[in-house]
């Protein structure tokens, strides 16, 4: 029976000091399959593949419990090193190319094909001379392989884009040898919608020839499109395997985060605002921001007090910049008026102190203080710019313990942030909780305009929901101001009065939520509609 | 089973290492038969003589240049201070008029300067250490080295009146190393000076009990320092710079000037730095010009990372714990060392292997301990 497994992880478990993290997990793959893992940030995935590639991070906390069968053989991964030697091979989240080698070089990093000559015969084989019309010919059959017959494998990987070196790093791992599994760690999650297509498509390509992929992703969507087979955590605990065929996506997402969701956001919050052309928030002219990559280049707009206001957009068209600039982290020009009254942006602060709060789309760049407690994080501005949790004592201004203690204990219950208390490093927690605790920050403030970039970016679907009932509920309840900047429409259109789409680092065009898909896909591409007509 | 586990990685492996070795070297001293309390109060004499030159490091660490190698330029001040105050206590005949006040107004006015030069200095090298994000230790170390050349100048061509600080029989130029004997050295931690120089409500100071030297007053002043520094770092500036050095990106979005911060960090480690050397000469009793500080930065980069601070973070007890065994093993080594080998200059050779073997062993483990 179990034979027609080419791996299979039985009931494993793992701790974490005192902590359990995988409770009895099992995970099965036949050859060939397309096989998803899915769950929430912090159901276990990583710590599973970490165990299966026998990292040093597994040995070093104590080892786990279990057993792992490679075609019906019970075997030991100690050491990433065995792991790859049974043919387990993983296309990483983060790019291991190296820039200034060409693409022949980096598909063959490590496993070079020499020729012998005279030197190597006394000196051993690391003085071969390289056989490069062997080494390209292979490259290029392994890219083949995959559909890529549009790379160079001559062609430097510096300056390809990130589709392009995604597709390296799979070649590479076709390359080795016996590979009988392959490993996609969110593969999707950098790239753009037509390169994820395509992704899909070499998966398909590659479980054809018999090897079996192992695929991780947040995207449901892509897990119905590719996949066989699934496996579903929840809290370190196994739930379901079930085929692809007989699930939908609504009972996936059931049973992720093990309750019903069925919108995003409930409507029982109704709306008794007042919005008003004559009530301006936030209001920008001629605004530029000399953001690298997310330029702003002249935008004209009004935001309403009480409003949810979004700016969607593609990749690299401006909208990052808008707040980026605000906040003061990159030079701006033109003019920012908040509640009627401009904002001197040379000055750093400046937002801040006019009851603007951000929420950064880079958590762990530029949200977080990463090696400090949560406390400190969820403290610290409202410390600096409003003198909270803070004593006098003479001259000085000391830290009130007592003070930030309690009212990060108060914020780690509003939000649910999942950590042991409020000494907890920021960088100890996952990815949800991270941005819980960014949030928690910007709420402090206790500010009039909130800010969020990107807020549910790589989070799982339970504090998704959580971050946009709470943006909903503080704009409905308190009457905050909430500008959303997001790549996902969606999420946009489930929650915004108006969003406006920036193209080309200006408003395209303002639209409403309940606008036509066809509107918003043609205003994202930068398309009049006449001119579609 | 968990408990012991929790220990050693609450000590970290660098620090289990030294520690082990330091309590080696204090029981083959003993077996040797050197007196434990001698030993022991030569170990809290030189902890307290090195602390706050190694506490002058936690500014620089937490508001973001790194290991301050270029403590040096403190120091240096430091040093300027001392010598210019004792000039001013002979010019004006303060041991006369005085009494037994005049060291203290001698080791105050030096402080005074040595805290005012720092602060200028410390700026200015702060503006620099900005200019050079990225590579600051680099800089810091060849600043520090810097400094030292400049002021062997300095030291040569200042023209001062008072025999303890000039070269006899010459008009210009320092002596190597002045004795501080006739002013504030002791005065905080040698018995004998206590008891010679102060009035009777004073003898608490520095005092024996038995072979063991209590330097209390050094004691209270090392605390007060240590206390001042924990409490600025929980202070609004404080915190604001231990973010500046933590994530820049961060401290700016949350409206701070992080170039201000650094420069402010780098000033008070500068600051600490002098009054660091101040207390060094006050307890070793003398002044040493010239390229005795040269090394001292290293000294004090070595023991708080033995102590278990990274180049991002430290914390008080990293100063305490740090300055301890590096200067624990320095001084239980040197006696057991001269014991066992007998020959000639061996001992100051291995002393310096010894001394520059911990620095090598505490940079190549900058990690170690709670992270």
């Amino acid at each position: 029976m179990d034979d027609q497994y080419l791996l299979s992880m039985k009931n494993i478990s793992k701790e974490y000091f005192g902590n359990r993290v995988l409770k009895g997990v099992n995970l099965n793959v036949k050859p060939g399959e397309i096989h998803a893992l899915v769950g929430e940030n912090g159901a276990g995935k990583s710590t599973l593949m970490n165990i299966l590639f026998g990292m040093p991070v597994i040995y070093s906390t104590g080892g786990f419990e279990g057993e792992i069968q490679i075609n019906g053989e019970s075997i030991s991964i100690d050491s990433p090193h065995t792991a790859m030697n049974c043919g387990i091979g993983m296309v990483h989240q983060e790019f291991m190319l190296i820039p200034e080698f060409n693409v022949t070089e980096n598909i063959k990093l490590g496993r070079e094909i020499g020729e012998p000559t005279a030197l190597s015969k006394i000196f051993g084989n690391l003085l071969e001379k390289m056989n490069w019309t062997q080494m390209s010919k292979e490259a290029r059959k392994a890219l083949d392989s995959i559909g890529m017959m549009n790379i160079d494998e001559y062609a430097k990987v510096a300056g390809m884009p990130i589709g392009y070196k995604q597709f390296i790093e799979i070649a590479r791992e076709i390359d080795k040898t016996g590979i009988k599994l392959l490993v996609f760690d969110e593969p999707t999650a950098v790239l753009t919608e037509g390169e994820a297509d395509r992704l899909l498509e070499i998966m398909r390509l590659i479980a054809e020839k018999g090897i079996a992929i192992i695929f991780i992703t947040h995207r449901l969507t892509e897990v119905m499109a590719v996949a066989d087979s699934m496996t579903i955590l929840r809290d370190g605990e196994f739930v379901v395997r079930k085929d692809v065929k007989d699930i939908t996506l609504a009972k996936i997402a059931e049973l992720m985060i093990g309750r019903q969701i069925d919108k995003l956001v409930d409507d029982s919050l109704l709306a008794s605002r007042n919005l008003s052309d004559d009530k301006i928030a936030l209001e920008f002219k001629d605004y530029h921001v000399d953001m690298p990559g997310e330029r702003v280049k002249g935008m004209n707009i009004k935001i309403r007090e009480g409003e949810i206001f979004g700016f969607g957009g593609l990749a690299g068209q401006g909208k990052i910049g808008i707040a980026n600039g605000i906040i003061g982290l990159f030079e701006t020009q033109g003019d920012v008026f908040a509640f009627g009254k401009r904002l001197d942006l040379s000055k750093l602060g400046e937002a801040l102190r006019n009851d603007i709060a951000f929420v950064s789309e880079d958590r762990r760049g530029v949200g977080l203080l990463l090696g400090e407690s949560v406390e400190r994080n969820i403290t610290f501005t409202a410390m600096q710019i409003k003198d909270q949790f803070l004593r006098r004592i003479g001259p000085m201004k000391i830290l009130d313990k007592a003070k930030a203690d309690q009212h990060t204990r108060e914020m780690i219950k509003l939000f649910d942030i999942r950590c042991t208390g409020p000494s907890q490093t920021a960088g100890s927690l996952s990815g949800g909780n991270q941005q819980k605790v960014c949030l928690a920050r910007a709420i402090t403030m206790d500010p009039k305009i909130l800010i969020v970039s990107e807020p549910t970016r790589g989070i799982d679907i339970g504090a998704k929901k959580l971050v946009l009932e709470y943006l909903t509920k503080i704009n409905r309840e308190q009457g905050t101001t909430i500008v959303m900047i997001s790549s996902e429409l969606v999420e946009l259109r489930s929650l915004c009065d108006r969003i406006a789409i920036v193209s080309e680092g200006k408003v395209f065009s303002v639209m409403k939520p309940d606008d036509s898909d066809a509107a918003f896909g043609l205003a994202m591409a930068g398309v009049r509609e006449e001119e579609a007509v | 089973m968990k408990t012991i586990k929790d220990i050693y990685e609450n000590i970290g492996l660098p620090r289990l290492i030294i520690g082990v070795f330091f309590i080696f070297l204090v029981v083959v001293s003993i077996v040797l038969g050197f007196s434990p309390a001698a030993l022991f109060s030569d170990v809290v004499r030189r902890w307290l003589m090195y602390g706050t030159l190694v506490l002058a490091m936690v500014p620089g660490i937490q508001s973001g240049i790194g290991l301050n190698f270029g403590v040096s330029l403190g120091i240096s001040a430091g040093l300027l201070g001392s010598v210019f105050a004792m000039e001013i206590s002979f010019l004006r005949n303060w041991n006369e008029v005085l009494g037994a006040g005049a060291p203290w107004l001698t080791l105050l006015l030096a402080l005074l300067f040595g805290i005012i030069m720092a602060a200028i200095l410390g700026t200015l090298y702060g503006l620099l250490l900005n200019r050079v994000k990225g590579s600051e230790m680099t800089v810091s170390t060849y600043v520090g080295f810097s400094v030292i050349a400049f002021m062997n100048i300095v030291w040569l061509s200042l023209a001062f009146k008072n025999g303890e600080l000039s070269w006899p029989l010459q008009g210009q130029g320092l002596r190597n190393t002045a004795s501080l004997s006739g002013s504030f050295g002791g005065l905080l931690s040698n018995p004998d000076v206590v008891q010679s120089t102060q009035p009777a409500w004073l003898q608490w100071l520095a005092f024996k009990i038995g072979d063991f030297t209590l330097p209390l007053g050094l004691i209270l002043v090392f605390a007060l320092l240590c206390f001042s520094v924990w409490l600025f770092f929980r202070s609004k500036l404080g915190i604001a710079m231990s973010g500046a050095g933590e994530n820049q990106l961060f401290t700016t979005s949350s409206g701070i000037d992080v170039d201000r911060k650094r420069i402010q960090g780098t000033a008070i480690s500068t600051v600490l730095g002098a009054i660091g050397i101040i207390l060094y000469a006050q307890t070793y009793g003398f002044l040493q010009l010239y390229n005795a500080p040269l090394m001292m930065g290293f000294a004090s980069v070595a023991s708080i990372l033995i102590g278990g601070a990274s180049v991002r973070r430290a914390k008080i007890s990293h100063v305490l714990i740090g300055t301890l065994l590096f200067q624990g093993i320095l001084v239980t080594a040197l006696p057991v060392v001269n014991e066992v080998i007998e020959i000639g200059t061996l001992p100051e050779v291995l002393r310096i292997i010894i001394s520059n073997g911990i620095i090598l062993y505490a940079l190549s483990k900058t990690k170690g301990g709670n992270q």
